[in-house]
């Protein structure tokens, strides 16, 4: 998945803050400036030092984000090869892009695929290995390391070793298929049915870096919960899907959204395994983007469909915030 | 009930223990395969265990390309980065935690929404940007940005940590006269070595696996970083020389591992500090 693996961290908190801040509201400065008396003399000393010391992100923020975003709008309404200034052509190469461009929708189609499939099955299996290991499985601290491992590997090391598993003739895949199984495994990078697989397997070797947070998530659970359950004769899968369940709901809804949009960004492995081949079949909006922009010099282009992929990306937060109002759960707790 | 729960144990141990070797395996693959003659590598079947021994892969891998360069050369940005990653998202993360300002909570929020933004949304007219100024082909834009507050997350990490110091540590020192700034520097800087560990493990991680950033910016072989070495290796050769890339790729990603084992327990503290 895409991203340096503190984002995993990053998300879940940044979540909280954003409901807390939705709860408690962005603060009118003019209103809140009337309601209060006078400033002290140190309270606006302190102002003052906050904003001075919150300045290095003030000008970063406005340099290296506000200013982009803005800047990427307006070029994604021009055609634009650096070299001569960006030309207006309006809302072309959004009309081109969806209308003409053959390789949109096959990238669009690509990238949905893998995490419609991705996300779901690593949830389902962090969340399983995650219950195991919650059951104080002797050597508990071992298997949370071993499984968290992968994720600490470089992108570039991970995908030149599994281009290497996924070998064919002399590929170990292919190899423990033809013993274990008796099949002839198939050559996973250059079929374009089967590299997508190939793609979806390999994301489940990152498992733990979802497997660590529902770690946390249930060992937060109160165990009176349980006690409770039990005292009423709840079996195990009625405790799973009346207590569990419920308590890790936020904790469920950090991941999917990581998730997604981990797996809506990905590019280092699929730009090294495949450069998007063979036909097309592993051709990810990321590495579409990339070749347009620094392949073609088309920033035009690519900037139209960098804001579709964050059009995308919010649209996909925004729908999965509204309908978890319906299935995750604020308990009470800190 | 304690008898149940022993065998939900060892039930959970049998699937966990086979699926851990499983995680493992490709681990011990990339080892072994570093340490076979290529003709050993395309047999088939096989062999797991290898023999014998060919150590002429590491020498081989690290000569064919400037590697020993490579590494340098991303030590160098990573280390340049860290050390503006820290020291500015520590500062902005106090200023989140311990000070006051009418603004705080419009920012904070702001800051917090970041880290949903596709990063190629900003790729493009940051590229256009230090291409402006002259800065394609240096190690400028990797390192320049981390000066400016880091990342969120590392912002978030130190205010989560610097939020948790009781006042009264602070409110002496204020009765001392310590001003704003101060406070940072004598107070909470010292204390926060935990945080300051975690931070410094994530950002030199985050920069020593990157590989993006010196893709788009970096031109010439011999600024390249070890990343993009490692990705142009296979190219460069006729035939894939699977011995000496898993060599390669082994060194490359023993560095931030061994970091991930030495500081794990700061690691898993800086996340528990920065989840609470």
């Amino acid at each position: 998945m895409g991203g340096p693996t503190p984002n995993w961290y990053a998300f879940t908190n940044f979540l909280k803050v954003l409901i807390l801040a939705a709860a408690v509201g962005i603060p009118n400065p003019v209103k809140s400036r009337l309601r209060r008396p006078r400033a002290s003399k140190s309270a606006r000393r302190e102002s003052l030092s906050f904003h001075l010391m919150i300045l290095p992100w003030l000008i970063g923020f406005c340099g290296l984000m506000l200013y982009p975003i803005v800047a990427s709008a307006y070029f994604s309404l021009t055609r634009y090869d650096v070299i001569s200034p960006p030309r207006w052509v309006g809302l072309g190469n959004y009309v081109y892009l969806f209308t003409r461009d053959p390789l949109f929708w096959r990238s669009l189609g690509v990238t949905f695929t893998y995490t419609l499939v991705a996300v779901p099955l690593n949830l389902a299996l962090a969340l399983v290995l995650a219950m195991l290991l919650n059951l104080r499985v002797p050597g508990m601290r071992v298997l949370r390391t071993v499984y968290y491992l992968p994720t600490v590997m470089p992108q570039v090391a991970t995908s030149m070793l599994w281009m290497f598993l996924f070998a064919p003739t002399f590929g170990v895949i292919d190899w423990a298929l033809a013993v274990l199984f008796h099949i002839t495994g198939p050559n996973w990078l250059s079929d374009p049915h089967w590299v997508m697989p190939a793609f979806i397997l390999m994301s489940l070797w990152g498992v733990g870096g979802a497997m660590v947070i529902f770690l946390a998530g249930l060992q937060s659970v109160p165990p009176e919960l349980y006690e409770a359950a039990q005292l009423d004769g709840a079996s195990g899968i009625v405790q799973f899907v009346r207590v569990t369940l419920p308590s890790i709901s936020p904790v469920v809804l950090f991941n999917l959204i990581v998730g997604m949009i981990g797996a809506m960004q990905i590019f280092t492995t699929a730009f090294v395994m495949t450069q998007g081949g063979p036909d097309y079949a592993s051709y990810f909006f990321n590495l579409a983007i990339y070749n347009n922009a620094f392949v073609y010099f088309k920033m035009g282009l690519a900037s139209a469909q960098a804001w579709v992929l964050l059009l995308i990306v919010m649209i996909m937060t925004l729908v999965v915030f509204a309908t978890s109002s319906r299935w995750v759960f604020y308990g009470s707790g800190r | 009930m304690r008898r149940q729960r022993k065998i939900h144990r060892i039930l959970a141990a049998l699937v966990l223990i086979p699926g851990a070797l499983v995680i493992l395996f490709p681990f011990y693959w990339m080892l072994t395969a570093s340490l076979e003659h290529i003709s050993q590598l395309v047999q088939f079947p096989p062999q797991l265990i290898p023999h014998p021994l060919d150590f002429s892969s590491y020498p081989r891998g690290l000569t064919f390309l400037p590697f020993g360069r490579y590494f340098f050369n991303t030590a160098q940005i990573a280390v340049l980065s860290t050390l503006g990653a820290v020291m500015s998202a520590s500062l902005v993360g106090f200023a989140f935690a311990r000070l006051h300002s009418p603004t705080k909570v419009f920012f904070f929020t702001l800051l917090l929404s970041t880290m949903m933004l596709p990063a190629s949304v900003l790729l493009i007219p940051q590229f256009v940007l230090f291409k402006s100024i002259g800065w394609v082909n240096t190690y400028l834009p990797l390192i320049v940005p981390a000066y400016f507050g880091g990342s969120a997350f590392l912002i978030f990490l130190f205010r989560q940590f610097f939020a948790g110091i009781p006042e009264e540590v602070f409110d002496a020192a204020r009765m001392d006269g310590c001003g704003n700034l101060g406070l940072y520097w004598r107070m909470a800087r010292p204390l926060a070595v935990p945080a300051f560990t975690a931070a410094t493990v994530f950002h030199f991680q985050f920069s020593w696996n990157d590989f993006l950033a010196p893709l788009i910016y970096i031109n010439s072989n011999s600024k390249y970083t070890i990343a993009l070495g490692l990705a142009g290796f296979s190219s460069q050769y006729g035939s894939t020389p699977w011995n000496q890339l898993m060599a390669v790729s082994l060194l490359m990603a023993l560095v931030p591992i061994l970091i991930f084992f030495f500081a794990q327990d700061y690691l898993i503290n800086g996340i528990v500090v920065a989840s609470r």
